[in-house]
């Protein structure tokens, strides 16, 4: 049984040449408990990343300076129009561009350099639950400030508040459009003179928290409840975002880029939602249908077989996906206590390597494998993610990338790895010994044939290529 | 061969008399391309009922726009940003079903895009696709199937080998280097298949190279350029996102479709005369609401339409509706389109008729327990 090889690949993000080699299985899951203790939620890589109010602000400043260009208030869309565009809209574009890149090469760091790899993996896995997107440009600049903002410093404490940290987020806010709905019986909605562009309500958040991120889907609610929970989370908002009339009913004291409450586009009235009465208690009345969704028993099933499914294969075993719904349900979702019973059980160490390794595990895992630096200073991490087929923090749609082997096990996209592997090692292939680095990094996984073949290989470079391609590799 | 089989079909015989000519039958020049549209795309933007008398009221804000499209009939207008898609319905190589949807009620894109690819009864109920099943009835040498997407799609996946392929802007690995991991991977059960078929559409690729896809244009002519070579895929799926307007439906389903007519245009251009023996269905997964929400845009709702193109349709130059209306009592939930045709049907009488195959052993075929 491939213990090592476990926990330094499903459990965690790929060995460092000189971590510790865990002989037993005891000894692997004591130092995997440990690991969630020692997490550190703002690590060096992305403690000095600007905050929510310095973004927004950016944002702002962008839409500013479109709304002044001559002609239409609209983006530019050609290349000749952007030619055309002030040098403040320029340096705005480019600055929300940078945050983007820049989260996304810190959130990279942080991963290859942690020393608590296991809790890494769990940051991913969470941010890819409650799914944002940069496909909205409004969301690419925040992307980073969400996971290291609303998902890292929540990932060991309850799923309630790591649920509502995830909703009250700006980016999610905007990725799902909460930002437009307001209700349609709100004090907001009622003064506008002209019916046609009355706002109303978006039910897009409403029906994603729902679908996939508490209950999953066809778990019994309808399209009833969808609308009312819709109208229950009408007021949450963003400050420094509205136009025109929006813009009086920020409350006192709140910066740009604030999650806020707005009282006045607020819904007025109970909702019933799932069967329950929510008086209309203001923001009180969204946090507690919120509560009582992540306390549901579908949501601690739902939760637990993606957590099943993420630690063993696409078809979790049952009696691991029951045992984690038991202790979500026992513990009131506290979410160290399902780490520690997912490390306890026997299905995540059986069966040897079973899943495939997304992109970005195997880029992260073989970064912590070097020990020289994987990528020149020039390197643009975001855009190789994204040649791979998984760009950072942009899945097709709010479900996430999908966690499956199918998701990721495709012929195009393994021979892009192949040829990303083969053009790093080209670079670094004279200053690693593929033969010393590959007992190293697979450990116990590593096969007498495979050596063979690495040992065989034309070029150090090559050795080195095959190695991060091999089989065993490319699998957690 | 075509001519016999459809002289036995208008006989009255049927395939069942001549059930190995069913399988048989079906010529390997002929091209079939999927497109879909994922996120629910708005069949009422697509080709909108203008001679609906209840469209103008539930529609409003998009009825200028609406009226400026190409006129198909006394009832439908064509996007006015389906340029290259008007001409071709002029020239009978266009065709649009309206109302349509998958027995799919629910509106998950995840739950629909699952039937609408699986073709099965239930979301999940079933692993692989139609179009894969689709490839059991082609001769072998019309079977070769590409998805342009990093993974196999459900539709493709299935008992049948299918290819997937990215465009890259990589430098490629060299030959040695590929021929040593295919000793590698020659016992893994997954990475072996998988790998055979990644350097068979490099091959394929050969000169696209450049080309990142990401267009509707650019997507168009890598398909037509994968799909035009002798020894080319006959079966594509491409894949485009985006659809799901929930907010400023006007502005981004223009340039959507203006992608969409684009992707259409470079593939007929890029496949030349083997165009005349094209299929390419674009569907999606449900439509959406009739009325427009608080933020501009439409929520999730049931029926949409679907557009056939290609040189040899059946119905080129039509609109295929049985028109429920947009009346408030004729709406489904109160809120959506209500469908009167299923996808499913339209989709395997498509396919039937283009491969000249017996369209009961389709149906049974390609939706095994929704239309047989």
């Amino acid at each position: 049984m491939a213990i090592d090889y476990l926990a330094a690949n499903r459990f965690g993000l790929g060995h460092h040449p000189d971590d510790a080699v865990s002989t037993s299985a005891r000894a692997a899951q004591a130092a995997l408990e440990r690991q969630l203790g020692a997490f550190e939620p703002s690590p060096q890589a992305i403690a000095a990343l600007p905050g929510p109010r310095e973004i927004a602000e950016t944002y702002i400043l962008f839409r500013e300076q479109g709304d002044a260009m001559a002609g239409k208030a609209g983006a530019a869309t050609t290349a000749d129009e952007r030619g055309r565009e002030p040098a403040a809209r320029r340096e705005a574009r480019e600055a929300i561009r940078l945050f983007y890149i820049d989260a996304a090469a810190a959130r990279f760091a942080a991963a290859v350099a942690s020393p608590t790899p296991f809790a890494e993996r769990l940051v991913h896995f969470w941010a890819n639950h409650f799914a944002i997107s940069t496909e909205k440009q409004f969301v690419s600049g925040l992307a980073g400030n969400y996971e290291f903002g609303a998902i890292r410093p929540h990932i060991m404490g309850r799923f309630s508040d790591l649920l509502i940290a995830a909703i009250r987020h700006p980016a999610m806010q905007l990725y799902l459009d909460q930002v437009l709905s307001a209700g349609p019986d709100s004090p907001f909605a009622v003064r506008q003179s002209r019916p046609r562009g009355r706002p109303g309500l978006n039910e897009n958040l409403a029906r994603e928290i729902l679908e996939l991120h508490t209950l999953g889907v066809r778990s019994g609610y309808t399209q009833a409840d969808v609308t009312a929970f819709a109208r229950a989370l009408t007021g949450l908002s963003v400050a420094g975002l509205g136009r025109g009339a929006l813009r009086q009913l920020v409350p006192d004291g709140s910066q740009p880029g604030d999650s806020i409450y707005i009282a006045e586009r607020h819904q007025p009235g109970e909702q019933m939602i799932l069967g329950r009465r929510y008086p209309d208690t203001g923001p009180q009345q969204a946090e507690a249908v919120l509560r009582d969704l992540a306390a549901h028993p579908a949501t601690a099933r739902h939760i637990a077989t993606r957590l099943a499914r993420h630690f063993t294969a696409d078809d979790p075993p049952p009696p691991l996906v029951d045992r984690l719904a038991a202790d979500f349900l026992r513990s009131g979702g506290d979410l160290p206590s399902l780490y520690r019973t997912l490390i306890a059980s026997p299905e995540p160490w059986q069966g040897g390597p079973a899943m495939f390794k997304s992109p970005w595990d195997w880029a992260v895992s073989m970064a912590r494998g070097l020990p020289v630096p994987m990528f020149g200073e020039r390197q643009n991490v975001p855009d190789l993610l994204g040649q791979l087929g998984q760009q950072i923090w942009r899945p097709e749609s709010p479900a996430g990338f999908g966690d499956t082997v199918a998701t990721w096990a495709g012929s195009g996209g393994l021979m892009q790895r192949v040829d990303l592997a083969s053009r790093i090692t080209a670079r670094i292939g004279d200053r690693v010994d593929a033969r010393t680095l590959a007992p190293q990094i697979l450990g116990d996984a590593l096969t007498a044939d495979l050596a063979g073949a690495i040992a065989g290989a034309d070029s150090p470079a090559q050795g080195l290529a095959m190695l991060f391609a091999s089989p065993a590799f490319l699998r957690r | 061969m075509i001519l016999t089989r459809r002289t036995v079909i208008a006989a009255g015989i049927g395939a069942a008399v001549f059930p190995a000519m069913a399988f048989a039958a079906a010529p390997t020049d002929r091209r079939l391309i999927f497109v879909i549209q994922r996120g629910a795309a708005d069949g009422l933007a697509i080709a909108a009922p203008t001679g609906d008398p209840a469209f103008a009221g539930v529609r409003a804000a998009l009825v200028e726009e609406a009226a400026t499209g190409a006129r198909l009939d006394g009832l439908f207008t064509l996007h006015p940003a389906l340029e290259s898609a008007a001409a071709l319905f002029a020239a009978r190589e266009a065709h649009v079903a309206h109302a349509v949807a998958t027995v799919y009620r629910d509106r998950s894109h995840f739950d629909g895009q699952n039937m609408l690819e699986s073709g099965g009864t239930r979301p999940y109920g079933r692993a692989d696709g139609w179009m894969n099943r689709m490839l059991s009835l082609l001769p072998a040498d019309g079977r070769s199937a590409l998805a342009v997407a990093p993974s196999v799609p459900l539709a493709l996946r299935g008992a049948l080998p299918v290819a997937t392929y990215v465009p890259s802007r990589l430098p490629q690995a060299n030959a040695d280097l590929i021929a040593r991991l295919s000793a590698l991977y020659e016992k893994d059960a997954l990475l072996h298949p998988l790998w055979e078929s990644a350097i068979r559409t490099q091959e394929l690729a050969g000169e696209i190279g450049g080309n990142n896809g990401r267009n509707g244009a650019d997507l168009g002519r890598l398909a037509a350029s994968l799909m035009l070579p002798a020894d080319g895929a006959r079966v594509m799926m491409v894949e485009t996102g985006a659809w799901d307007t929930h907010s400023a439906q006007r502005s981004r389903i223009t340039a959507q479709l203006r992608g969409l007519d684009q992707l259409v245009g470079a593939l007929k251009a890029g496949l030349g005369p083997a165009w005349k023996d094209t299929l390419v269905i674009v569907a999606t997964e449900f439509g959406r609401t009739v009325a427009i929400n608080g933020s501009g845009g439409t929520d999730h709702g049931t029926g949409s339409a679907a557009l056939l193109f290609g040189g040899r349709l059946a119905k080129g130059g039509t609109i295929a509706a049985d028109w429920p209306g947009l009346g408030t009592a004729a709406l489904l939930d109160g809120r959506d389109l209500k469908p009167t045709r299923g996808l499913e049907s339209m989709i395997a009488d498509a396919v039937a008729h283009h491969y000249a195959l017996d369209p009961i052993e389709v149906k049974r075929t390609l939706y095994p327990g929704v239309l047989a």
